[in-house]
């Protein structure tokens, strides 16, 4: 009777699978738990903390610039012959600035951070994992979640707004720099616009979004990295959810935040 | 030769009761999706006792050890460690216990980042001692493992002995009273496994560190029931044949104390008792065991 059989056994693989999916979201929420209530109870490692700041944060700086310059150009690149076909060449400083204050910077940026900082995180502690360096870290009487994850949390929540400022300006130049050549638009015409465009709710979306992303980085890498199992092979294959798994989650929240904040702010 | 560093006191026992054991397990149990790996063990180590763990690999020497150490928690069964029940204790509570053990890792598990001097000094740091106390007990405890010289070093750049000897450093930094060894020659050189274990010797007879060791090698259950640190001569030598049962006083040497064996063998106790015990056993599985462990 091979249908008896073939039931019950999808039944329990989508059970299990099921099951261990509850634990981990489980085990991920106890973590970032954790590591937010550590920021406000001492023992502090401020070290630790200010070495990953410099890390994630200087660390991240040259491929946020390269990036973003190339992003604010692109911007123009695509949009000049839109905005010329309107006569409405003006008009650019506003459309690159409310791009990449909004949407561009905050979610750019964190996805670059992502690639380069959470896979980090879950290499390194993936390692620490597999060589008992954490097991070692508790046997000292240290607990690894406030000596590990809460300083690279703090650091990451603290760098990615200020990496996404560098971002947006660094994007806005870039931006000038192809619309002054192409359009000839001059510069106080260019920045006069992109600044007026802006209005406070603009501000607030492009700072509250690198928070809430920096905050998924952070926990994802560093869950991914702690709960690895199966040596080398096991980092690898963490290292990678870490990048994939907080890269979805970040552009899923963004989807979510756009709406709640537009919806803030009235627009 | 030098006269080797006699390092200093321990740090006193907590809350034990005279005569009570240090450690005790009581029908301690714990499984992973894989199955049962320890099915009702129970034991004791009284202070000052070197309990060895032998078995086969996968036997649950080292389960035991983390259990021990508050590392796991059993699924069943009660642990009591230096009077605390450490089965039930909450992480913050065993955050504290564990400072007051020292455990070495199968491969040493030194944090790769830091030197020689800051992986020693971890836990020290962690105490918020000042800089000229830790500097001082880095080097006391450097010179005891013989590895003064290594303190600027990464552990990148030691042999697999050296890194056993900065990971013993580096759990007596504290001066605990009680260690744990996890395969502490496993994987080293006959030459290099000796020089740990007179290590752990001259610690047990110069500072009375009861311990636990797991090991699937009868030479080291051997030598520690054997021999003895001779501070007089500095020399390790040999125990009156006993079987590592206390021997009288000798001078400023304290009474050996006693080295007993505890065999497990699919997550039960098979066999516990003085090493000269199992040595003539004529149970077919303990000499089978034996003769592989040789």
């Amino acid at each position: 009777m091979p249908e008896s059989n073939e039931a019950p056994s999808v039944l329990s693989f989508f059970g299990g699978a099921l099951k261990r999916w509850i634990f981990a979201v489980q085990d991920y929420s106890l973590l970032s738990l954790q590591s937010v209530v550590n920021i406000f109870l001492p023992p502090y490692y401020w070290m630790d903390t200010l070495e990953q700041m410099d890390l994630i944060g200087v660390g991240s700086l040259p491929i946020v610039v390269a990036a973003f310059l190339s992003i604010g150009a692109v911007l123009v690149l695509n949009t000049a012959s839109q905005f010329q076909r309107f006569g409405m060449t003006a008009l650019t400083g506003d459309a690159v600035s409310l791009a990449l204050v909004r949407e561009l910077g905050p979610t750019i940026a964190a996805l670059l951070v992502a690639g380069r900082n959470a896979s980090g995180m879950a290499s390194e502690l993936g390692s620490m994992v597999v060589t008992e360096q954490v097991d070692a870290m508790r046997a000292l009487g240290t607990d690894p979640v406030r000596k590990l994850v809460t300083p690279r949390l703090i650091a990451t929540v603290l760098m990615l707004p200020l990496l996404v400022a560098v971002a947006d300006f660094v994007g806005l130049i870039g931006g000038y720099i192809v619309a002054n050549f192409t359009l000839r638009l001059g510069a106080v015409q260019f920045w006069t616009r992109a600044v007026d465009a802006l209005e406070f709710g603009d501000l607030v979306q492009g700072f509250v979004k690198p928070i809430v992303f920096a905050f998924i980085i952070a926990t994802i890498g560093c869950y991914e990295g702690l709960r690895v199992r199966g040596g080398t092979q096991g980092v690898g294959r963490a290292t990678t959810s870490a990048v994939v798994i907080s890269s979805v989650l970040v552009l899923v929240a963004d989807t979510f935040l756009a709406k709640l904040l537009l919806y803030i702010f009235q627009k | 030769m030098t006269r080797p560093t006699r390092p200093a006191p321990l740090r006193e026992t907590p809350s034990l009761v005279p005569g009570e054991p240090l450690i005790a397990f009581h029908d301690v149990r714990i499984g992973f999706d894989e199955g049962d790996v320890l099915r009702g063990i129970s034991f004791e180590v009284r202070p000052g006792e070197t309990k060895v763990l032998l078995g086969e690999s996968g036997s649950g020497k080292t389960l035991t050890m983390k259990l021990a150490a508050g590392l796991l928690r059993p699924d069943a069964g009660r642990i009591w460690v230096m009077g605390q029940n450490v089965a039930e204790m909450p992480e913050h509570q065993l955050l504290d216990f564990r400072r007051q053990v020292g455990f070495v890792f199968q491969e040493g598990a030194l944090f790769d980042s830091l030197t020689v001097a800051e992986n020693v000094s971890f836990r020290l740091r962690e105490e918020d001692l000042p800089d000229d106390e830790i500097e001082e007990r880095v080097r006391e405890v450097l010179r005891f493992v013989e590895l003064e010289s290594a303190i600027d070093k990464y552990p990148a750049e030691l042999s697999g002995g050296m890194r056993r000897r900065v990971a013993i450093a580096r759990a007596l930094a504290d001066r605990p009273p009680l260690v744990f060894y996890d395969s502490p020659t496993a994987g080293l050189d006959p030459v290099t496994s000796q020089t740990i274990i007179t290590l752990i010797l001259r610690l047990r007879d110069l500072q009375g560190v009861t311990s636990m060791l797991a090991t699937h090698r009868l030479q080291d259950a051997t030598g520690l029931a054997s021999f003895r640190f001779d501070v007089e001569t500095n020399r390790v030598v040999a125990l009156d044949g006993n079987g590592g049962m206390p021997v009288a006083h000798r001078g400023e040497q304290e009474v050996a104390p006693a080295t007993n064996v505890l065999v497990l063998r699919e997550g039960r106790v098979y066999f516990e008792g003085a090493v000269d015990d199992v040595l003539r056993s004529s149970d077919d599985y303990l000499r089978k065991f034996l003769a592989s462990a040789k």
